[in-house]
């Protein structure tokens, strides 16, 4: 299709748009990118405040055992398992994926790659509606008889497979249900951002000159769909054992339940590259903008963001080397495992030499970058200790794991939403955010975080299991040092929740009161930038054609320090 | 071309039209569904679980004419695709619903064969063989229903000469849900490999 | 709408199909199983290349869509035989019963 054609097109599309739609149409039917971006990131967000206060449920019970918590009332051990269960499950399931891949994929693709909208607008909102319904049935499954499910989030057969042992009849199934109708929606939301990408970018832009977030959202989305398959046809293998009766992991019938543990890791482990790609993507963007500096090797960060992606589908036993698998193949993913951390670590030092030499400015958005890469560290770092199978026979199930793993999901997840959220912020409401509130949150929420997990590591040394919801039962782990360190965790985590209010008052103060923005409060040079803000319907008044990659900024011999990528080389 | 929708709908970077392209993808998700479960039903298969022998009670005739009744149907829907690419609507059209009839017909055969196995005693929970025949036969036969109810909304579509792409397309999709039956049927059907 | 190509010639394929599906179906009356194996493993391959390449069009797609089928299927092989050397050990035909030998204690001691 020609460019004058589109011309034709737009215009046509730009009366069009100009009716009044009604109040459904626009907000909650709509088709439009932008809308359903932010249909998604609102409902993670709600998830995610479901998801912390099941955190502090849980964590306030370790702290104080046998008590009774504030706000939510006493947690015995039954409704110990369904909290940890459903946190794990919410903030991986129903807030990393929704916020990081699909609410920015949403909001950032088109915008990035210069077009109007997805290529497939009314998917789009199919896949948000199911991911909708997939939400509901999760927190219908906290209300039946019974209770939510409380098998852990791996959810190993036969525990959760026989209504007998988990005792929560309807809560298996309709959490194995939630998770089947998510992983539908993202396979049908992941077709839509990956045809996008691959087939509506603008005139020019070649496969060099597509913003790095993009790039990794759309290498998340890939991931999720080669690895996620076993995974569904397991899922209802699962099904069938709670409800029908089969016994395809379950040993008496003979099934085998390990053979669930590879298909759920199958998808498992890659599903860490899936939320981790993007929040790099993130950090990317904004870690160039403010150092002023054109990306250290745009080319070394994508090969190795395909390295990753490839390589995380041979490490995936790294999680079962005491489930009783193959010695001999616990061998092999030993060294993939380690092997992995390369191209992450690579990804991190041409980040490092980015920030290396450039004029930075610590605003909000630049201090969660760098929070990422502080706190992405320690848990990548952590991570290798838990690769080797003779130190993981020791680790496993501890309290190390919990620390490792939330060292590495906590900075991916709402370090990296908290950097998008602060950065795009301007763009999506055409307000800027309060800047001394959220320094306020930023190092409210910081400091709590190092507060809440280094000690984690400390006791999970110490040999505290992870699945223990009362520990005055077990003399060794109930002594008063270890208990402090609990109590130290539990109060740094209400610290870091209290803060989050700071977060919230500063968002809608701002979306509604904030000061005005100009179009590119940053000066960056992608092309969301250059539309006005809030982007209207169809995004950009005119078309644009792309003449150079996403990251020229402080070229030699030219006057501004930045070089946005539609403007002819002339201009 | 009819110009409708927003201009992302009508760019074609990679040179293969978005809606096959998404297509395929979709399929690519697909292998992995089906491919997980195989993949399972082989690891049982292989380690002689119990129950395997089975794969002798099932009807080969009946699975060997399910295999003649898809193939047959992939080759009218690529008729169909055929047709529409020429123009002629009208043929298109009756090839689509020849393909829909094989789609029927696959799904009385597979009735027949699941109410004889269920009045003969046999169910899903008879033992983990059984379990993978009912779940991938299953889960295979509403692929194929889906495909057919697809079908038909696109017929009275390009009767009416719109959209005619989509012929294609659900050609594709019907043309895998041929492939994955072609393996199943030797896993299922052809007992002691 | 795809771009111009001479089609192949179906029904000729079709055909070779039904004839595949034949020997598929006649190969385990020889009663040998590698026989079995091959025509009903290596006839469901050869059937799938036929269906993917000429009914699917393969043939005349772009090089991408080859290239993504083929890591699909590299995927499907790594799963299985990551989870095959577990699954077929489930018996563990060297696993002593430390219980019951005391010699296997004392060497462990």
């Amino acid at each position: 299709m020609g460019q004058q054609a589109e011309a034709i097109l737009h215009e046509t599309e730009a009366h069009d748009a100009h009716h009044e739609m009604s109040f459904w149409d626009k907000y909650i039917f709509s088709v439009d990118h932008k809308i359903i971006g932010f249909q998604y990131m609102f409902t993670g967000l709600i998830m995610a405040a479901i998801g912390g206060y099941f955190a502090y449920a849980f964590r306030m019970q370790l702290a104080w055992p046998g008590e009774e918590v504030p706000f939510y009332g006493l947690v015995d051990a039954a409704k110990y398992n369904m909290l940890v269960t459903n946190h794990g499950t919410i903030m991986i399931f129903w807030v990393a994926m929704p916020v990081l891949i699909a609410a920015f994929g949403n909001w950032l693709i088109p915008l990035m790659i210069g077009c109007d909208d997805m290529v497939f607008p009314r998917l789009n909102r199919l896949s948000y509606q199911i991911f909708l319904v997939s939400a509901l049935v999760l927190i219908l499954s906290f209300f039946v008889t019974g209770g939510g499910f409380g098998g852990a989030w791996t959810s190993y057969p036969p525990l959760s497979a026989v209504a007998a042992y988990n005792l929560t009849n309807w809560g298996a199934s309709l959490w194995l249900l939630a998770v089947f109708l998510e992983i539908v929606a993202f396979l049908l939301g992941g077709i839509n951002f990956v045809t996008t990408t691959m087939n509506a970018r603008a005139p020019g832009m070649g496969m060099m000159d597509i913003p790095i977030v993009v790039w990794m959202i759309n290498i998340a989305v890939i991931l999720f769909m080669a690895s996620v398959g076993p995974l569904v046809a397991g899922a209802v293998m699962l099904f069938f054992d709670q409800r029908l009766g089969t016994s395809f992991f379950i040993p008496s019938g003979g099934g085998d339940p390990l053979l669930w543990e590879h298909l759920f890791w199958f998808f498992g482990h890659p599903e860490v590259y899936v939320v981790l790609l993007p929040t790099m993507g993130i950090v990317a963007e904004i870690i160039t903008v403010f150092s002023r500096k054109k990306l250290f090797g745009y080319r070394t960060i994508l090969y190795t963001a395909f390295g990753t992606g490839g390589l995380s589908f041979i490490v995936w036993a790294h999680h079962q080397f005491v489930a009783g698998i193959d010695p001999r193949m616990a061998n092999v993913f030993v060294v993939t495992t380690i092997l992995i951390s390369i191209p992450i670590a690579e990804m991190l030092f041409s980040f490092i030499a980015t920030l290396y030499g450039g004029s930075i400015e610590f605003s909000t958005p630049m201090l969660w970058a760098l929070g990422f890469l502080v706190s992405f560290l320690i848990g990548g770092v952590t991570g290798i200790y838990l690769g080797a199978s003779a130190l993981d026979v020791y680790f496993h199930d501890s309290y190390f794991v919990i620390a490792h793993f939330h060292y590495t999901f906590f900075p991916i997840t709402i370090i990296g939403m908290f950097a998008a959220i602060t950065y795009w912020f301007p763009k999506m409401f055409g307000r800027m955010m309060d800047e001394t509130l959220n320094k306020i949150h930023f190092w409210g929420t910081f400091i709590p975080f190092n507060g809440l997990f280094l000690p984690l590591f400390l006791v999970g040394m110490a040999g505290q299991h992870r699945r223990i919801a009362d520990f005055t039962q077990y003399p060794d782990l109930a002594s008063p040092d270890l208990q402090s360190i609990r109590i130290f965790a539990t109060v740094s985590l209400v610290i870091l929740l209290l803060f989050q209010f700071v977060f919230i008052y500063n968002f809608f103060n701002s979306m509604f009161k904030g000061k005005k923005a100009p179009l590119n409060p940053w000066k960056a040079n992608t092309l969301e930038w250059t539309v006005s803000s809030p982007p209207p319907h169809g995004n950009f008044a005119e078309l644009p054609t792309i003449y150079r990659g996403p990251y020229e900024y402080s070229v030699p011999g030219r006057e501004e320090d930045y070089w946005p990528q539609h403007l002819a080389p002339n201009q | 071309m009819s110009l409708q929708g927003p201009i992302a709908t009508h760019r074609m970077r990679t040179g293969i039209p978005t809606g096959r392209l998404a297509v395929w993808w979709g399929l690519a998700s697909e292998i992995f569904i089906f491919g997980g479960l195989i993949m399972c039903f082989l690891l049982f298969k292989f380690n002689n679980a119990p129950g395997f022998e089975d794969a002798d009670m099932t009807s080969t005739a009946a699975g060997a004419f399910n295999t003649f009744v898809l193939l047959t149907s992939s080759l009218s829907i690529v008729l169909a695709h055929a047709a529409a690419e020429k123009g002629d609507i009208q043929a298109s059209f009756r090839y689509i619903w020849f393909t829909i009839g094989g789609g029927l017909v696959f799904l009385l055969v597979k009735t027949y064969e699941y109410s004889s196995k269920i009045y003969g005693g046999i169910t899903l929970t008879e033992n983990v063989f059984w379990s993978f025949y009912f779940t991938a036969t299953g889960l295979h036969a509403l692929h194929v229903i889906g495909g057919m109810v697809i079908m038909g909304m696109i017929s009275f579509d390009v009767r009416k000469n719109h959209n005619l792409q989509r012929v294609e397309l659900i050609g594709l999709y019907w043309h895998f849900v041929d492939i994955v039956w072609i393996f199943l049927f030797p896993i299922l059907y052809i007992a002691n490999f | 709408m795809s771009e111009a190509h001479a089609h192949p010639n179906y029904i000729k394929i079709w055909f070779w199909l039904l004839i595949l599906l034949a020997i598929s179906v006649a190969g385990p009356m020889l009663e040998i199983p590698w026989v079995t194996v091959v025509t009903a493993f290596g006839i469901a391959a050869v059937k799938t290349f036929m269906v993917a390449a000429k009914f699917m069009h393969l043939q005349f797609e772009k090089k991408i869509i080859w290239y993504l089928l083929i890591i699909c299927v590299t995927f499907l092989g790594v799963f299985y035989f990551g989870v095959a050397a577990d699954i077929m050990n489930s018996s563990g035909q060297q696993w002593k019963d430390c219980i019951a030998d005391n010699t296997c204690i004392e060497q462990r001691l």
